[in-house]
């Protein structure tokens, strides 16, 4: 269910980390938790995001979240699919309906996240 | 820790447990949000059937040779005029004209009562109601007498019609009878809250799930689905139909609210009326306006509205409409900016986005 290549944070994001670049997306919990979504608010590309702030929004029928930046960096390419396919969240959230790509400005950042077993620890005791 | 009080629970909550519901807080109460998906669900009530469990919902009798003189002197709408097994919606406001809930009266006959209110509400109007019986009347707290189900949509008629001897045809919209339904006793009311033709039936609490197994079995050739609170909320706000904490609490009249139609000043005293009269010949300043998105993005409850760029009123409920595939929502705005075709902003994050007043309700069934 949570693959072994992807890192993952408290907040439900995954990261799939790519030499100085990263792919990021909402994990499958996530999007359980959520519900059917219908809306994703991502930034522009270019924009600088920072580990932990938000960096955009994923809205189901019932309530907005934040996304936080699992990394620093500058987002260099965004998920066309979802401005017209937001379910697409739901049913592929680790593959198809990732959200944005960054470049990298502290990779070692990516220490401080979970890996798929600390990840899946964490959602069963959150329960 | 701060010890968190026990969430209580309806008589089914095994059994959403059972059926993989999605469970949340709501008023204190532990209530499925969700089943299969809240669009599913919605889309289930809209085209076919759905069956909600309400049980949440509280129960006050009141009874008595004075019963309908009290009625009418703690609600808004006419009590009195009502025959016996007819239901009408009304409102309990405080002295100030504010609402102390919205609820729905049936009149089961002269001397009885039945009042059914909303779940985080039911203490406080039970008291509310006790507080102003200066008549020869009794006022019961009855809601652990009452699990209610509501079985909503074009197909509501056609799967309850399988567990109960009355005619449901006959049953006319907001009239109830005394039967059964799956040898349950069982107050069958056409009543709902969803926008679609369809039932809400009080039954005893012990018979409930077996009553809730008999409904999903009877409609399922139809497509029927549980539906949880999630889509409850859709149906409802399509329909333009109030949520107290939303639409209406106590700081707002029926006025506002666009409940006018339930407020019967002519029919002699009531609790609230001296206020709604003085806030009627002061005019209106402000009111309930339904709006669509014009930009992306969705409005919440709470999120602020702009006119011409100041701020000039606040987002009561907003959601996706699955039925016109748009977004949109119900905003307070001062009474001269809340014509139909007005451009307003709603602020999401401090950035506005466009939406236009619409008419309301957003969806109407065909009949």
């Amino acid at each position: 269910m949570y693959p072994d290549n992807l890192r993952y944070t408290k907040e439900h994001e995954w990261v799939r980390l790519d030499g100085d670049t990263a792919v990021i997306g909402i994990t499958d919990h996530a999007q359980q938790e959520l519900g059917d979504i219908v809306y994703v608010d991502l930034p522009k590309q270019g924009v600088a995001v920072e580990q932990g702030k938000s960096l955009g929004t994923v809205e189901s029928v019932k309530a907005v979240s934040d996304i936080y930046a699992p990394l620093s960096g500058e987002v260099i390419e965004i998920n066309p699919l979802l401005a017209d396919a937001p379910e697409k969240l739901n049913e592929d959230p680790h593959g198809e309906a990732w959200l944005v790509k960054i470049r990298l400005r502290a990779p070692a950042e990516a220490e401080k996240l979970m890996s798929a077993a600390e990840y899946q620890t964490y959602i069963g005791a959150e329960k | 820790m701060v010890p968190v009080a026990a969430l209580r629970a309806t008589p089914l909550h095994p059994v959403h447990r059972a059926l993989g519901a999605k469970l949340v807080n709501f008023s204190g109460w532990e209530m499925p949000i969700q089943y299969s998906g809240i669009l599913e669900e919605h889309r289930a009530v809209r085209t076919a059937a759905g069956l909600f469990d309400v049980s949440h919902m509280g129960e006050i009798e009141v009874s008595g040779p004075e019963a309908g003189a009290l009625v009418d002197f703690v609600t808004t709408n006419h009590a009195r005029k009502l025959h016996a097994g007819q239901a009408q919606y009304s409102g309990l406001l405080y002295e100030h004209g504010g609402f102390v809930d919205d609820i729905l009266v049936h009149k089961v006959r002269e001397d009885h009562y039945f009042v059914c209110v909303n779940a985080g509400n039911q203490e406080k109007d039970y008291e509310h109601i006790r507080a102003h019986n200066r008549f020869d009347a009794e006022v019961t707290f009855a809601s652990d007498r009452f699990a209610q189900l509501a079985v909503q949509g074009p197909k509501a008629l056609a799967t309850l019609q399988k567990l109960t001897q009355v005619d449901l045809s006959t049953i006319r919209s907001y009239w109830f009878c005394d039967n059964h339904v799956a040898g349950a006793s069982a107050r069958i009311a056409r009543t709902g809250y969803t926008g679609e033709d369809g039932f809400e039936i009080y039954i005893p609490p012990g018979d409930a799930e077996r009553v809730w197994n008999e409904l999903l079995r009877a409609g399922s050739e139809f497509g029927i689905r549980p539906c949880g609170l999630g889509a409850r909320n859709t149906l409802r706000l399509e329909a333009k139909l109030a949520l107290y904490g939303h639409e209406i609490d106590a700081s707002i009249t029926p006025l506002e609210a666009g409940l006018e139609w339930i407020v019967k000043v002519d029919k002699g005293e009531f609790v609230g009326r001296d206020a709604l009269l003085r806030r009627k010949e002061k005019g209106v300043t402000r009111r309930l306006a339904g709006f669509e998105m014009q930009d992306r993005g969705i409005a919440r409850d709470g999120y602020e509205v702009h006119l011409d760029g100041s701020p000039a009123g606040w987002v009561t409920s907003g959601s996706p409409s699955p039925a016109l595939n748009k977004n949109i929502g119900l905003c307070y705005l001062p009474s001269d900016g809340a014509q139909i075709g007005r451009i307003i902003q709603i602020m999401i994050r401090s950035r506005p986005a466009g939406a236009v007043v619409v008419p309301t309700p957003f969806y109407q069934r065909a009949r």
